[in-house]
Formats: C-alpha cells, structure tokens, sequence
C-alpha cells in the first residue's frame, strides 16, 4: 500500500487536473462516477480524425483498413486484460448499461419463462436492477434479491439458500463485483463456483473492479462480465460486454442492422458471426480504439500499483478521521466491508450530502452527493443519500488532506 | 473559520432555517394543500393553504430534504403569510428569476429586489444550477396547491428543468 511513485508524471498526464473551480485548484475525487482521461487517451481519439477516420468493417479502402484494424486490436487487448479466452467473446457495447440490457434481453428472452427468477443482490447499481425488472415484467418472471448486513457485506448464507431452494428457478444471478455506493468487493470466485454447482449462469457487473482489480474472466468463470470504459480512463459511450462464446452462439441478436448480419433478402436474413452478431450499426470507433490507449495507461502504471495507490489514499482517509475528534464525531462511514475498493462513502451528522457536496464544490473538491444509482443501498440506511470520496491513481495525500479541511469547513457552516 | 466565499450561499438565514424551520406543522383543515419531491435531493414536502377570501391567513408545510430546501420552504411560508394569492403568484416570478439568473445579468429591479426582502439570501443559489430545484421546491408545490392542480409537483418536468445537474449517475 503506498503512493505511487511516478504520481507527478501521473498527474502530468491529465490536463484537466489544471482546471481551476470557482478559483481553487480541482480535486478530483469522483473518480467511481468517471475517471479523468490522459493525454494519452486524448491524443488517440485526435489521432484517429486526423489520420484513420473511416468506417470499419466494410471499405476495401486503405483508411476502412486501418481504422478496422484499430477497431479489432481493442478487442484483442480488452481479451488480455481481462483473460478471455478468445477475442471473439468480447462485444463492445455503449457502456455497462447497455451491456447489462443486452443481456437480459437475448439470454433473459431466450432462457427466462414464466415463473423463473433472476437473483441479484441489494447492493446493486440501478443499472443491475432495471434491466431485470423489465425482464420480469415481460416474461412474467420474478426478481429475488439477496440482502447485505449492516457492514455492506452481501450475506452469503442467505445466498446459499436461495440457490439452493430454488436452483431450478433462478436461470440468471447477476452481482456487481465492487459496489460503488459501498465499496463492498464480493467473494465472487466462491459465488460462482456455489452457483455453478446448481448450474446457474452468473453476471458480474463489473464497472467498479475492472479499474482497480486485475480480472482474470476466465480463472473467475463467470458467463458474462460487463464494464465501462469510461471508469478507467477511457472515453464515454463505449462498454464491453465478455460472454463465454456458448453463449453468444446461442443468444439471438440485440438489435438489427448493418454488420451484424451475414446476408438479408426480403424472405430471410442470416445473421453474422459472434461478437458482430451484437454489433449493429456503425459503433462509437474512436471510442473503442481510445479504449486501447486507458488499457496500455492502465498496463503501464500497472494496476497492482494502481490499486495500492488509491488504497493508500483510502487508509489516509480513514485514518485522518480517526485521528480527528470532530470528524469522529459526525462522520459515518456507510459500507466497511472486510474487502473494500478505495471508496469512501459515509454521512456527516445530519447534514445533506447535497449541501456538503455544494460546500466542498466551493472549494474545488468535488465528490459525489446523493443515492449513487443505489437506492435500494440508501434505503437499507434509512438515509437519502451519502457522501462519496472515490479515488484514482492522480489523486495525492495533498488531496485528501484538502478533502479533510473541507469537510471541517462543512461543518463549520452548519454548526 | 469559515471561509468567506462559502458564506454567499449557505448564509447563517438560510443554514438557521433549515434547522429550525418556521410553520412547519400540519393545518388540519387546509383550504388546498400539494405534495412536492425533488428527486436529485429526495427533497419531499407537502404544503398547506389557509385562505380568507383570497388571502393567505395560514399557510405551512412538513417534509424533510436538504438545507436549501428547508429553508426556502421555511422562508416562505414566513413571507407570504397575510399575502394575496395574486402577490404570491407575482413572488414566485420574482424569486424564480432570483434564483436563475446570474447576479450580473440579473433583469430584477431594484423595487423587485426590496419587494423579495430576506428572500434575496437565495441569490447564491443562481451559481449552481443543479439546487435551483432545491430552492424552487417550496414556491412550485404552493402555485399547485393555489392552483388547485392536486397533482404532485416535482421539480423533473414543467418549466423548472434547467440545464445541468439532471441525473443523479454512478
Ligand atoms: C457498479 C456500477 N454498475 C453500473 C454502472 C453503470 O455504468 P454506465 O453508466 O457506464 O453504463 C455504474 C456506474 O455508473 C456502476 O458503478
């Protein structure tokens, strides 16, 4: 656990770590929500208008070429990163959500009938709810729901018992690996293994883990394993969805339309090959090629180092407060679980994280205030919201002593 | 010590208000009331109406959500009490340009601006667009309740939509 040590260089690499707010330096630190790019990044989509832009997978032309060829390298390095077996299990989405959508909508409407049940867990992103319950509601199907206990952990007897009463019924578990509003990382490895012993297939949603864990989809063996590119330092509107390759044979297509089909009359359309039987239309291409540029970043800190960063960053924290009698005092941590990413969620007395968020804005800092797409977490509190503290790897010790200062000023002005 | 720039907007009027909100009570026999939710801060209140005629003798709310909220819900039950429906109509179009529009690019007038009294301790909150909701709250559930709309006002549709600070992701 400690600072890394290239994090001037690191914070180099971010031009947007010199924007001022409201006449105070910026602090970054709502880093689950999306993480700042790197020149690196930046540079690769400019790169690509300049140099590559054309459409892929259709021109026999030179530039059709090159961008399909950056196109595909993506793949290929999102398949190392993750451990997939096979570039071919990787299809690129818009983000999580839609990853998480696609799913339940070609597995779900192929495998899901009435009177099934697709087993989640209270801690999930709104995004790992909706989905499901729209399922549900199309097929008559029901949404069984695994609680956590009062430290953010998922409870695991009563995970054990669900899938066993009922293992003829639940057809999907889908799990975040990390929470984002608790920081909970779940013992997804011995998850999987109890829920394929009853052979249930699982997702994980993976947009919180796969910026500060190495995931290896194969050795978890997870079915399906989604994220977005935007939470680690890539661009926006670009997501990955990992299937095991049975399943994408056996899943119908998500949307029609060009290059995802193999040939279309009027009497019978057969459909392309797997990934590109769930990439129709023209895809966000500088999007997915910049997604090779935050892996090589990410490669090149390595992520164990990113990791210890931030947890260092996190014990900083955690410690300052400790250490400090009036933050003791009013602050709550909200999620201590055993196993946690570097996300500091937590009340402070009775104040609004909106207006403490409004506070700490004044002073450059930005976290997060509110539900974090986690209802259902905040509801289990019986608060509205928390303020959430979530780090990456440009934030410095400097940082979260600023962050501490501000909440004092917080409660200051609401004394 | 508190910085002097964190002052504009959570102000000691504001910060007193929302701890200690006046007319915060039920009227048990209300000539309108309206429900309203802010779902950005999970603000809900429910507003109570006592008219004379066309005067607003009573007038008071419950609720929870955040401090701009409390206060502004507080502030004006205070202010608009003794007032006419039309004056308070009139005072909602005031304090909503209060609260949206830029200090420097403000249209209100100098009369406006005494006409809105301790009011004007909202002006801060033109600088953050996604807690104009907040503040706005309070005056679009009682032009409901005025109105006699029964439908809940909430501060995601209508005219109150500004431009940022929509969603609530991650
Ligand atoms: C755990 C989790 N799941 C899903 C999402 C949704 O991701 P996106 O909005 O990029 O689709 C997020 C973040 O927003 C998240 O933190």
């Amino acid at each position: 656990m400690s600072i890394h040590p290239n994090i001037k260089k690191i914070r180099a690499d971010f031009p947007i770590l010199e924007t001022s707010v409201r006449g105070k330096p910026l602090i970054y630190l709502d880093n689950a929500a999306t993480t700042q790019k790197p020149r690196q990044v930046i540079e690769r989509i400019q790169k690509y208008y300049q140099e590559e832009n054309a459409n892929i997978h259709r021109g026999v032309h030179y530039l059709s070429e090159r961008a399909t060829i950056a196109y595909e390298n993506t793949r290929k390095k999102v398949q190392k990163f993750i451990g997939a077996e096979s570039p071919k299990e990787i299809v690129f989405t818009r983000g999580t959500t839609e990853g998480i959508n696609l799913v339940a909508q070609t597995f779900g409407r192929l495998r899901v009938k009435a009177g099934d049940q697709i087993l989640i867990s209270e801690m999930e992103h709104h995004s790992n709810i909706v989905p499901w319950q729209l399922l549900c509601e199309q097929v008559g199907a029901t949404l069984n729901v695994i609680p956590f206990d009062f430290k953010g952990e998922l409870m695991e007897a009563e995970f054990d018992r669900q899938i066993e009463r009922y293992a003829e019924n639940i057809k999907l578990i889908a799990l975040t690996h990390v929470s984002n509003a608790l920081g909970t990382i779940n013992p997804v490895e011995r998850l999987i293994q109890k829920a394929h012993a009853e052979e249930i297939p699982v997702l994980l949603d993976g947009a919180q883990a796969v910026p500060h864990l190495p995931v290896d989809v194969k050795k978890l063996d997870c079915d399906f394993y989604v994220f977005s590119a935007h939470k680690i330092y890539g661009p926006t509107g670009v997501g990955v969805l990992y299937a095991k390759k049975q399943w994408l044979e056996e899943m119908p297509p998500y949307q029609g339309g060009g290059d995802m089909i193999s040939s279309v009359t009027f009497k019978k359309t057969t459909y392309n090959e797997v990934p590109y039987k769930f990439e129709a239309g023209t895809p966000n291409i500088e999007g997915v090629i910049a997604l090779e540029a935050a892996l090589d970043y990410v490669s090149s800190l390595g992520l164990e180092k990113i990791a210890a960063h931030e947890m260092a960053l996190l014990k900083q924290l955690e410690q300052a407060v400790q250490a400090d009698a009036k933050l003791k005092e009013f602050v709550r941590p909200v999620g201590t679980a055993k196993e946690k990413a570097a996300v500091y969620s937590f009340t402070l007395g009775d104040i609004h994280p909106h207006d403490a968020g409004t506070i700490l804005d004044r002073m450059g800092i930005a976290v997060r205030g509110g539900h974090h797409c986690a209802q259902p977490v905040m509801d289990h509190f019986g608060i509205p919201g928390t303020l959430r503290a979530s780090f990456a790897v440009y934030n410095t010790p400097e940082e979260v002593n600023a962050l501490v200062t501000g909440l004092h000023q917080v409660l200051e002005v609401f004394k | 010590m508190i910085q002097d720039d964190l002052k504009d907007l959570y102000q000691e009027m504001i910060v007193d208000h929302s701890r200690h909100p006046r007319n915060c009570r039920k009227i048990e026999h209300p000539t309108c009331a309206a429900a309203g939710n802010n779902p950005l801060c999970g603000d809900q209140l429910t507003l109570y109406v006592q008219l004379e005629g066309d005067r607003i003798r009573d007038l008071s709310f419950e609720g929870k959500g955040c401090a701009i909220s409390m206060a502004s819900a507080s502030m004006m039950t205070e202010y608009l009490k003794n007032r006419t429906k039309q004056e308070a109509l009139n005072h909602f179009e005031k304090f909503h340009q209060l609260v949206t529009e830029d200090g420097s690019a403000s249209t209100l007038s100098d009369s406006d601006l005494e006409l809105l009294g301790k009011l004007r301790v909202f002006s801060g909150v033109s600088e953050f667009p996604s807690r104009v909701k907040c503040a706005s709250l309070a005056w679009h559930t009682l032009v409901n309740a005025l109105r006699g709309n029964g439908e809940i006002a909430t501060t995601e549709s209508g005219t109150e939509v500004v431009a940022s600070g929509q969603g609530d992701h991650s």
